[in-house]
Formats: structure tokens, C-alpha cells, sequence
């Protein structure tokens, strides 16, 4: 034990003789371990949020294709899929997407029964009658509007149409409302000039899960023109929109490993002559192989064990604490109302723990390496080839 | 020893922080569970919701999900791509189970 605490000591000496270098690989190797784990847990935990909520989702969408495109549905598709057994209830939505040219931002409009009881996360009232709506945060900002205020849009014949705010959800639920707009199904039929007896798609209620790829299939089987959408599909899309494959793992992780492997190989590939030269005093003065290799794995150590802790905190920081401010931009491509992002912490220690092995193992070997190879070397050629 | 005092001391702080945070997050997520996750599954069950409402630049971004993942060139994340955020997503492969190969046989051939 003292002679490792002495090792050790020498290993920090040594590292502090080469102060500006070794500690900007601590700034770099932090600074890679930190974009790593920043998107490990961005991505967990918007991976996490969605599926927990998403599972009291519809257990099937029904959309209708025309052309190999979305097209309205029939309402009267629903009245025939409410006679399958084993199916709740059946409801034909009415939704749409709106550009505010005004503001340049895209809203998603989505009409309720006006019977809808009010929302723990609505704050206000539940859009009740025609002429009101309830709106998401980010609309209310976009359009710098309070409760008690008109939103003003304009209709699909180019006429101006206003109606008044009486809700406004909660911040809490804004990764699901930033962009909403609730109508009632008139208003909403009347905005987007919908014909009566259509509506954008169904959602189906089936009372046993174990029964909702057969009710799909039933509703393929009656309706050739609908795709059935069911609710494991909708949580499958978003445990792969987040996985690993997806572009922002790819693009920013890739890269970061990539970075973070160009260190190491320059590590591993090019020992410095003024390191050979001390490994070859130190042979000389009577350190064994195994004294030399304990002393730089303990300089790998001190310098991957340091910038793992760090790393792995300025991560967590930056994601949970302050929202992921630098990879908000990546995330949010053209999109104008992006929600703020306040996220439950979930992380997954085993995706720590991989990071962890895939950082400070290959850093630590590439220390060893190149200094076992001039440890095995005789101590007089090391010094004479300096 | 002094060093090694003080870089001991160094990785306890950073140790400690790290304890810190994991407390934190076990709260975070304690309280996310008790006070909100029942709203938002309330809300995304009366309102029938099926996505997230992150990125609003298209209909296959805002809605990836719905999205028609059978149409070519256009309507599919990491398709040929005109939006930003459909570069980000992955695209929901279906898993192929099964096979087929169809050859012609040869002119004069037993097979």
C-alpha cells in the first residue's frame, strides 16, 4: 500500500513537470466525456418521459391513404370498427397543422368535445364553447398573448379569425403542448374548411392489449384503405428515435468518440523523449518493468479517473440543471416553438457505466503501452537515443 | 505525500458532487413520478395524444409516429431530407422476418 502511495506521489510530481499539458488533456478528455454523456442522458430521459406518458396513448390510430398519403377518414369508418369485439371506444379526431405567417411558426390545432372535463394541466378552463380555445405555452408566447386575449389566425379562405383564450397549459406538460391548440369540432371544421362527416383519423380503445394486432389487423382486413397505427408501433418509434442509431447519437456521439480516440492513439502511438528518458533513469536506478508500468498506469488513472468525474458531472449539470443549452440548437433544427427542455432525471447506470469502459480503459492502455515498450528496452539505449 | 493528499481530496470532492447529483436525480424523478406523470398521462389520454411536441418544422417531424414511412423521398425521418430535425431522428426500420429469391431458370438448363 505505501509503495503504491508512493507511486502514486511520484506519478503526480510527474504529471505536474508537464502541468500545461497534461492538464489541457484533462480540459479536452473532460470536455469529450461531457458531450458523450450529455446526449446518453438527453436522449434517455426524453426516451424515458415518452414512453412512460405514451402508454396511455390511443391503442390504435386509423388513418386513411389516398395515393400512398395521409387523407381524411370517413366518420363513418368508426361506426363499423366500434362493432369488432373486444373494441371500446371510437372516436374520429379532428387535427391539423396551421403556419402562422405572421410570426413564422407552425402550430398543431386539435379540436375537443366541448363536454371535455378540465385538465389538471390546463390552467384556465377547457375550451367550452365555440369562439374559445386553449392554447400551449409556446403559442402564447409566439403570439405574446395571456389568458382573456383573442388569438388571431387566419382561416383556410384567406379570411381573419379570432377567438378568445380561456386556458393555457401548464408549463409542466409543455414536451406535449408547446404547440397546441385546442378548438371545439365546429370551430375546427369551419377554420380548416373540413367537410362535415370527415375527420383526420380514429383512435380506437381495445379493452385487452393482447388483442390490439389482431383488432389492427380486423381494420385492415375490413378497411384496405387505412393503416392501423397501434400504440406499441408509437412507443416502438420512440424508443428508435432515441436510440443509438438515431442522427444526434450518431453525429455528435461518433464524433466525440472520434475525437476522444485520436487522443488516445496519440498517446499510445508517441511517447515524448523526455518521458523515455525518465523510464530510462528510472531502469537504470533499479525500478523493475512492473514498477515503471504501475507508475504510468497511475498517471492514466489519475488523469481518466479525473476527467470521468468531471466530465460526468459538467454533464449532468448542463442537462438537467440548465436545460442542455448547447444541444438545444442540434435538437431543434428549423423548429420555432421549441419547448424548454425541464427534464425528470433518469439515467441509466448502464449506459454510464459503458461510457466509463469505453473512456477510461482504452486511455489507460494507451498510457501503459508505449511505456512498457520502453521499459523492455535497455535503459542505456533509451538514454543514448535521446 | 502531499499531492497525493491533495489529489485524494480532490477525487472525494468530485466523488461527493457526484453523490450530490445522483440524489438529486433520484428526487427529480421521485417528484416527476408523484406530481406529474399522472397529469401528463391524463392529459395524453384525454386528448389522444401521440407525440412529443418538440420539433414543429414538419408533420413527419412533429408527429414521427403518424408519419408515412412508406412514402418515398419525403415523408420520412432520414429520407432525403429538407428539414433539420429529420436528420436527427432515426428512421423506424420494420424487422425483416422472412425472405424470398427469385431466379429465372436458364434457358436449357435442368433447372
Amino acid at each position: 500500500m505505501t509503495r503504491l502511495l508512493k507511486i502514486l506521489e511520484y506519478s503526480l510530481c510527474s504529471l505536474a513537470r508537464r502541468k500545461f499539458k497534461n492538464f489541457s488533456i484533462i480540459i479536452i478528455y473532460s470536455f469529450t466525456i461531457a458531450a458523450l454523456a450529455s446526449i446518453l442522458l438527453l436522449t434517455h430521459s426524453l426516451k424515458e418521459i415518452a414512453i412512460n406518458v405514451l402508454v396511455d396513448g390511443p391503442d390504435i390510430v386509423v388513418q386513411r391513404l389516398a395515393g400512398g398519403r395521409h387523407d381524411p377518414i370517413p366518420v363513418h369508418y368508426a361506426q363499423d370498427i366500434a362493432k369488432l369485439p373486444g373494441v371500446g371506444r371510437v372516436n374520429p379526431r379532428l387535427w391539423g397543422y396551421y403556419y402562422d405567417s405572421l410570426y413564422q411558426t407552425n402550430y398543431t390545432i386539435l379540436a375537443v368535445h366541448q363536454d371535455l372535463p378540465s385538465l389538471e394541466m390546463v390552467e384556465g378552463r377547457m375550451v367550452a364553447a365555440n369562439g374559445e380555445c386553449t392554447v400551449g405555452q409556446g403559442v402564447a408566447k409566439a403570439q405574446n398573448a395571456e389568458i382573456g386575449d383573442e388569438l388571431l389566425l387566419i382561416n383556410s379562405t384567406g379570411v381573419g379569425y379570432s377567438c378568445e383564450i380561456n386556458g393555457m397549459f401548464k408549463a409542466r406538460s409543455n414536451l406535449w403542448t408547446n404547440d397546441l391548440i385546442l378548438f371545439t369540432e365546429k370551430d375546427l371544421q369551419g377554420f380548416f374548411a373540413m367537410p362535415a362527416g370527415l375527420a383526420t383519423d380514429i383512435t380506437v380503445e381495445v379493452f385487452n392489449p393482447r388483442e390490439i394486432p389482431l383488432v389492427a389487423e380486423k381494420i385492415k382486413r375490413l378497411f384496405p384503405d387505412t393503416r392501423p397505427v397501434t400504440i406499441n408501433e408509437i412507443l416502438h418509434t420512440y424508443e428508435s428515435v432515441f436510440n443509438w442509431r438515431s442522427g444526434m447519437m450518431l453525429t455528435i456521439f461518433a464524433s466525440s468518440l472520434i475525437a476522444f480516440s485520436i487522443l488516445a492513439w496519440d498517446k499510445a502511438t508517441g511517447i515524448s523523449g523526455e518521458e523515455k528518458r525518465e523510464i530510462g533513469i528510472l531502469k537504470a536506478i533499479g525500478w523493475d518493468t512492473s514498477d515503471i508500468l504501475t507508475l504510468k498506469l497511475s498517471e492514466g488513472s489519475v488523469i481518466s479517473i479525473t476527467s470521468f468525474l468531471l466530465g460526468i458531472s459538467v454533464a449532468y449539470i448542463h442537462v438537467f440543471l440548465l436545460g442542455a443549452p448547447l444541444l438545444v440548437p442540434v435538437l431543434k433544427g428549423w423548429s420555432v416553438l421549441f419547448p424548454p427542455l425541464q427534464l425528470a432525471p433518469y439515467i441509466d447506470m448502464y449506459q454510464i457505466f459503458a461510457l466509463a469502459f469505453l473512456t477510461i480503459v482504452p486511455y489507460m492502455a494507451s498510457t501503459v503501452l508505449p511505456a512498457w515498450k520502453s521499459a523492455i528496452t535497455d535503459p542505456e539505449s533509451i538514454m543514448r537515443g535521446w | 505525500m502531499i499531492r497525493t493528499r491533495l489529489f485524494l481530496s480532490c477525487i472525494a470532492f468530485l466523488l461527493v458532487v457526484l453523490a450530490i447529483l445522483a440524489l438529486h436525480s433520484q428526487q427529480g424523478k421521485q417528484v416527476w413520478i408523484t406530481q406529474e406523470l399522472a397529469a401528463n398521462q391524463d392529459l395524453v389520454a384525454r386528448l389522444a395524444l401521440t407525440d412529443l411536441a418538440l420539433w414543429t418544422e414538419a408533420r413527419y417531424t412533429r408527429h414521427p409516429a403518424l408519419a408515412d414511412f412508406f412514402s418515398p423521398f419525403q415523408d420520412a425521418p432520414a429520407s432525403f431530407e429538407h428539414f433539420p430535425a429529420g436528420s436527427i431522428i432515426a428512421p423506424r426500420l420494420p424487422a425483416v422476418s422472412t425472405t424470398l429469391r427469385v431466379r429465372k431458370r436458364p434457358l436449357g438448363g435442368s433447372r
